[in-house]
């Protein structure tokens, strides 16, 4: 049984990522994907499938043809784990800036 | 509210920006990395030891909820006055390797100041795992220091 994927695993690897940017612009069936690289098809095939099962890529049928399109929902969840991090730096800068104003206004 | 601080995280790469523009002349804002009584108000940390020069240190201890002591330390490489701080920081007892930090003030005006934090570190998934520890910890401790320093203040 497969591991369940990490997305921050599947986004560290430069194919992956640029399998990404090619089908977020248009859904592509797995061959157009592969014809972009010089990996072989089976290769390009396995990134694919990490990427479909930790939800960056959706697939759709359409006629005989498998087409994968990119999810964005998924893509504002790696987004959103800066999140925490900004806040905490965010809340310790009001903080200063408060200490400081209060310090000019005496 | 709106957060006025900016992250920039560029994907598969070891470093970070920090932007935030203040509501302080920038000599104010400098003031705020300089004085240990002033850096231990807003960072909800004990300075042990901050010398802010060329060749400089600094020792940080942090008591959380639970009374367990944290240590952050690092070594002061430069020190430009309303300009520029130079300097390492490293989590004491942590995994997390030692990481570099460029601190740039800059006056926009004689009451507006900003300042830009680039933070270098070992490798991708290092600078990933730092990003992610807030988040992992779900309340962070100097976070609760913050918001109690924060209720007084009002």
């Amino acid at each position: 049984m497969e591991l369940r994927r990490d997305v921050f695993q599947a986004i560290a690897d430069p194919t992956r990522r640029a399998i990404i940017t090619l089908v977020a612009a248009n859904a592509m069936t797995p061959g157009a994907i592969a014809a972009e690289f010089d990996s072989s098809r089976q290769t390009i095939s396995k990134h694919i499938q990490i990427l479909t099962e930790c939800e960056l890529l959706g697939q759709e049928q359409q006629g005989r043809e498998i087409y994968y399109h990119f999810n964005p929902q998924k893509f504002k969840e790696i987004a959103d784990f800066i999140e925490p991090f900004r806040n905490m730096w965010d809340d310790r800068f009001n903080t200063l800036e408060q200490v400081m104003k209060k310090r000019m206004n005496k | 509210m709106e957060r006025k601080t900016k992250i920039k995280a560029e994907d598969g790469k070891q470093e970070i920006w920090i932007t935030r523009e203040f509501d302080l002349p920038v000599d104010m804002l400098f003031m705020a990395y300089e004085d240990p009584e002033i850096v231990s108000q807003w960072m909800g940390t004990q300075v042990l030891k901050l010398e802010n020069r060329n060749h400089g240190s600094y020792l940080f201890e942090t008591t959380d909820l639970m009374g367990n002591k944290h240590r952050f330390n690092g070594t002061i490489h430069e020190v430009v006055p309303n300009q520029r701080i130079t300097r390492t920081f490293e989590m004491e007892n942590t995994p997390f390797p030692i990481q570099l930090e460029y601190l740039e003030f800059e006056a926009l005006d004689d009451y507006k100041s900003t300042l830009t934090m680039h933070v270098v570190y070992k490798s991708v998934d290092d600078r990933d795992s730092m990003l992610k520890l807030p988040f992992a910890q779900g309340i962070n401790m100097a976070h609760n220091r913050l918001q109690d320093v924060v209720g007084r203040l009002k």
